[in-house]
């Protein structure tokens, strides 16, 4: 097994734990801001497995410098970068919606537990 | 016992995980030149854009770029209207405490720096890494810095919805010319100069200069209305 493959092996498992963390804390946490921080920590894992999707072998930024219109074939692919940072806003977006309502929750009923917001109940 | 279901539940997941992302035909698969290659090509031969990420961003995902900032918009409108208060309920309980002269003085120091150094990754955005996404971001934390630093320290919401509106405006302006000019929404209608010069790669720096002054406006009002959030 070369260093590229324990590289690639690396990115993958690292970004599925960090999805699998973010699910878990999501999943069992009972504070509201302890589910935001699971659902970053899922959006993190996710840019970090879209970003290791485009690597290749001793790639290079996508970017061009004099001198460097040959090195298309080094070069990563692109894709998945545009991709992650429209995902980068979008999640930002979803975090800063998800706070606002819980700072609104947390005027009304004076907790940030999900198990004493009895309105959830039905 | 719930949390021994959740644990078990996410093995099954990360299982399946692993093995669709760690399958040699995956890796195979994902090392052909398919679009990655038409994009590299096209952005050196016909776009003169150095940045690839940069070009796929403003132009052949241009539309794409309108939404994100659409939903960027729709997130700073929904947080300002999910926090919205009459008056006269608005308690004197505050997150901002009083800062220390060293924090204020720092500030102040290092404010203009900040903002040079997001108006540099904007304006560069087809050159180097960044772009405006990334530019208007540093350009909010010195406006976060500057509150947090001093109490009183206001900004004015009417601004910063004409410099955001202004920008929304010119984006889409710059879409329709394309239409009138080349056919297609967002076509690349100015000249594209010469790689790696300041001014090449036509409306792409200009259309990235506009979404930069977007997203510092949209995030330094997000930023405002969560900070002096009282209750």
């Amino acid at each position: 097994m070369d260093t590229t493959e324990l590289i690639r092996i690396g990115v993958y498992g690292t970004s599925i734990l960090l999805i699998l963390i973010g699910l878990y804390a999501v999943l069992t946490k009972r504070s509201l801001i302890k589910i935001i921080i699971g659902l970053s920590i899922i959006d993190g894992g996710i840019h970090l497995l879209l970003i290791g999707i485009g690597y290749i072998k001793d790639g290079t930024a996508p970017i061009f410098s004099p001198g460097s219109e040959n090195a298309v074939a080094r070069m990563v692919d692109p894709v998945p970068q545009a991709l992650v940072l429209t995902a980068i806003v979008i999640g930002f977006g979803v975090t800063a919606v998800a706070l606002s309502l819980v700072i609104r929750l947390y005027r009304h009923h004076n907790t940030l537990k999900i198990d004493e917001i009895k309105n959830l109940k039905w | 016992m719930k949390k021994a279901i959740v644990i078990l539940m996410l093995a099954v997941f990360g299982y399946f995980l692993a093995i669709t992302f760690l399958d040699p035909q995956f890796e195979a698969e994902r090392n052909r030149d398919g679009v990655k290659k038409f994009y590299l090509d096209k952005t050196v031969s016909e776009l003169k854009t150095a940045n690839t990420v940069t070009a796929i961003v403003v132009n052949f995902r241009g539309f794409d770029t309108l939404g994100e900032v659409t939903v960027l918009f729709l997130a700073a409108t929904a947080l300002g209207s999910i926090l919205f208060k009459k008056r006269h309920h608005i308690g004197d309980r505050t997150v901002l405490l009083p800062a220390s002269a060293i924090v204020g003085s720092g500030a102040k120091l290092i404010f203009p720096a900040i903002t040079l150094l997001g108006v540099y990754v904007f304006v560069h955005g087809h050159l180097t890494p960044g772009g405006g996404f990334q530019g208007g971001t540093i350009i909010a934390t010195g406006f976060l810095l500057m509150l947090i630093a001093y109490r009183d320290f206001s900004i004015s919401h009417n601004i910063l919805s004409v410099i955001e509106s202004l920008a929304g405006i010119g984006f889409v302006t710059f879409g329709l010319l394309g239409f009138m000019n080349g056919g297609t929404f967002l076509q690349n209608f100015l000249g594209t100069g010469v790689l790696n010069d300041l001014l090449s790669g036509g409306v792409i720096p200009i259309i990235y200069i506009l979404v930069g002054f977007k997203v510092a406006a949209e995030l330094t009002g997000l930023i405002y209305t969560v900070l002096h959030e009282k209750g």
